[in-house]
């Protein structure tokens, strides 16, 4: 179950204006061009503008042909290739356990501290628990928790902005 | 001041000085066509609406300006669906207006209900779906905006009917003149960078071989001028593609014609050994590259255009300019100054040595036997006036009227290059007369493509666009049947037109056409000098020709240009 994440990827970080099915263009302009999407995180930044974070995989389509078609969309202001090594890129993921005794709770919890995750809801020896984390720690933590009967998980997509520089 | 939306949506046309509309009323534009009757502007009536799409493509192009279209939801806006795909895909701009359903409807199947605005999104350069009467100026500002600035392209505007409708309270507006643009995410870079326009002079001077890969982006940026000057001053040959002809005129002795899959010798292998491509305003379309990995082998590449997208998307340039064809061409003659330029002479002793041995040529036609289609084409150039324009359907008709007319005035050649849309010509041709009711207009169409559109002359006979068409009646589906014949060991799989219906003169005659039928060689000079001398109704004259000629040359599908095939009677002199 653990996610299958393209090695070559990156990270766009796309201003858009906040329009009307702005999201179906970016989308729909990745089916048609063969382009694929790792993830893809969108939300407000304010009353004009949204920000998207889109993981692509670089395998599919020259990342340079991604952003110029992208730059088309007469919506999409401004598109940044955000380098993983200098970028501060988050993502977050929520997971539901449900586990065998107490002594297993016990170890998740452990488990959960080592990564300052978060323990959301407990009830018995069923867990909700949450990381925000680089998508990387995401997997690990994701790794170390399968062999607990891991029921459901949901993950954010990534989100990032450029570092400091 | 206070109006409606329908009556604002057509003040706003007017605000952008338009002053042809193609199109066809329903139900949620009927407000719309309400304020038709008293606005400033003319309102073509067609037969259906893809021939409005197909009008408003034709006028634009003829005439430079944006092309308007406007028809009701639903099935009407889907019929428009195939010219804004050709549009987008041959950069040509138009502005379409489609009404929708109240916006309280949307969503809910409503009687002519489509997801317009989403149906259009891959073959329009932007779309609108309007919410408030009060934005109707400002949107159809910015669509007139971005249909003509940067790469020219189809914007389409959506309209619910609750807010054009006067019997609805939602329809009530406060007209305001619209402001200027303000679209953070569109401004369209003109000028290149001096430091890649000397790359670019630099790559020039230092070439042996060089050819001028000229594209349509030359026609959209009103470059001509500039085209035959860099041209001139750099004593480069130039190649005229399928959406450029008439960019350099076809008499110019540096032009090398049209090259690709169906163009002559010498412009394909011309590009083929070349030293240098300078690709201006061109986008590599596989019609004209043949097998990629083969193209051009030898040549660095020079590549100026408008849409960044462009650049390097099929092949990878040495220098890459985005920018404005016309300013970038003027910019790389500047900076020439008065520098000496190499003449080029051996280069082009060679291309002459090809244009001899490979002229584009045909057999004559076997005493008693079939009009030869290049011979009525030739014959056609040869009786109407020089500045005619003309347009054609898609097939083998559309090469031969490519390769055989004399495109010596830019803006005389209307065709579907990249959609390759089957019965665009008639109302192609309609559209560029209606903008250009002085010039004479020929359509030059397939007995294919005749029977998805002719009911469009209709629309020519009674809106009086005179229109003519020059029906190359070879009776079948050519450009198939050669492919079938060359390539599918002669099976000829559902491609014979010939009837014995329909009787193509009754059909046009009975649309309100003259109609000449021509089948003797020796009437085909009359027909054509009758055909130019009727200006009051359209004519359709059918040259019945021969069923078997094919499109040569001809570079087979996937195949390296080098493989190109002349016709069979050239095929016996060495290479």
């Amino acid at each position: 179950m653990r996610p299958i994440l393209a090695t070559n990827t990156h990270t766009l970080a796309v201003l858009v204006e906040n329009k009307a099915g702005v999201l179906a263009r970016v989308a729909g302009l990745f089916a048609r061009r063969g382009f694929n999407i790792e993830s893809l995180a969108v939300a407000p930044t304010d009353e004009r503008f949204s920000r998207i974070t889109i993981v692509v995989d670089a395998e599919s389509a020259s990342i340079d042909q991604v952003k110029k078609q992208l730059d088309k969309l007469i919506n999409v202001v401004d598109i940044r290739d955000l380098p993983p090594e200098s970028s501060a890129l988050r993502e977050m993921v929520l997971v539901r356990l449900s586990l065998d005794d107490e002594g297993q709770v016990d170890d998740v919890l452990q488990l959960v501290s080592g990564f300052s995750g978060a323990v959301l809801r407990v009830r018995g020896t069923d867990l909700i628990l949450s990381l925000s984390s680089r998508p990387e720690e995401l997997d690990a933590f994701i790794d170390k928790l399968q062999p607990y009967g891991l029921v459901e998980l949901q993950r954010t997509g990534a989100i990032a902005i450029p570092g400091i520089e | 001041m206070e109006m409606d939306g329908g009556q604002a949506l057509l003040k706003a046309l007017e605000f952008e000085g338009v002053e042809v509309v193609f199109g066809y009323p329903g139900g949620a534009i009927l407000p719309v066509y309400d304020s038709v009757i008293e606005a400033g502007l003319r309102h073509v009536l067609v037969r259906h609406e893809q021939g409005a799409g197909h009008m408003a493509s034709g006028y634009a192009h003829a005439t430079g300006k944006p092309g308007v279209v406007m028809v009701t939801s639903g099935p009407a806006a889907t019929n428009i669906v195939t010219p804004l795909a050709d549009a987008y895909l041959d950069s040509v701009p138009i502005v379409a207006i489609t009404g929708q359903v109240p916006y309280g409807l949307i969503g809910t199947d409503a009687f002519q209900e489509t997801d317009t605005t989403g149906i259009t999104m891959s073959i329009t350069k932007h779309n609108y779906l309007v919410s408030d009467p009060n934005d109707i100026p400002q949107v159809v500002h910015e669509a007139f905006h971005i249909a003509t600035h940067g790469r020219p392209g189809p914007v389409l505007i959506d309209l619910p009917k609750n807010i054009t409708d006067a019997m609805n309270p939602d329809s009530v507006m406060t007209w305001r003149d619209p402001v200027p643009v303000d679209l953070p995410g569109f401004q369209p870079v003109l000028d290149a960078d001096q430091a890649d326009i000397d790359a670019a002079i630099k790559l020039l001077s230092e070439a042996h071989r060089p050819v001028i890969y000229a594209g349509g982006g030359i026609l959209k940026a009103r470059a001509a001028e500039e085209l035959r000057a860099l041209a001139e001053r750099t004593n480069t040959p130039v190649v005229t593609t399928l959406m450029a002809r008439g960019a350099l005129p076809d008499s110019h002795e540096l032009n090398l014609g049209m090259p690709g899959m169906h163009g002559n010798y010498t412009a394909v292998m011309a590009m083929q050994e070349a030293d240098l491509l300078l690709a201006l305003g061109s986008r590599f379309d596989d019609r004209v590259t043949g097998r990629l990995d083969s193209f051009a082998p030898d040549a660095k590449v020079v590549h100026v255009d408008i849409d960044p997208a462009e650049l390097g998307k099929i092949r990878q340039p040495d220098v890459a300019i985005r920018g404005d064809a016309k300013r970038v061409i003027a910019a790389m003659l500047d900076t020439l100054g008065s520098a000496t330029v190499e003449d080029h002479g051996a280069w082009r002793s060679k291309l002459s040595g090809w244009q001899e041995n490979y002229p584009l040529a045909y057999e004559d036609a076997e005493p008693g036997g079939k009009l030869k289609p290049q011979m009525v084409i030739e014959a056609l150039r040869d009786g109407s006036p020089e500045d005619t324009i003309v347009a054609s359907g898609v097939g083998q008709h559309q090469m031969w009227a490519s390769q055989y007319w004399r495109f010596d005035h830019a803006y005389t050649w209307l065709n579907s290059g990249g959609l390759g849309t089957m019965g665009y010509s008639i109302p192609a041709a309609i559209g560029a007369k209606a903008g250009m009711p002085d010039r004479t207009v020929w359509a030059i169409d397939g007995d294919g493509c005749f029977q998805m559109t002719c009911q469009e002359l209709i629309t020519a006979a009674v809106e009086q666009i005179p229109v003519k068409v020059a029906l190359l009646n070879n009776t079948f589906l050519g450009m198939v049947r050669q492919w079938q014949e060359m390539f599918y060991e002669n099976r000829l799989s559902e491609v014979d037109l010939s009837g014995p219906v329909p009787d193509y003169i009754k059909l046009s005659e009975a649309m309100g056409c003259v109609a000449i039928r021509v089948e003797d060689p020796d009437e085909v000079e009359d027909a054509i000098a009758r055909a130019n001398a009727i200006n009051d109704r359209p004519v359709v004259v059918e040259f019945v020709t021969e069923p078997g000629e094919n499109v040569y040359p001809m570079v087979p599908g996937g195949k390296s240009n080098s493989d190109i095939v002349v016709p069979p009677f050239q095929q016996k002199e060495t290479r």
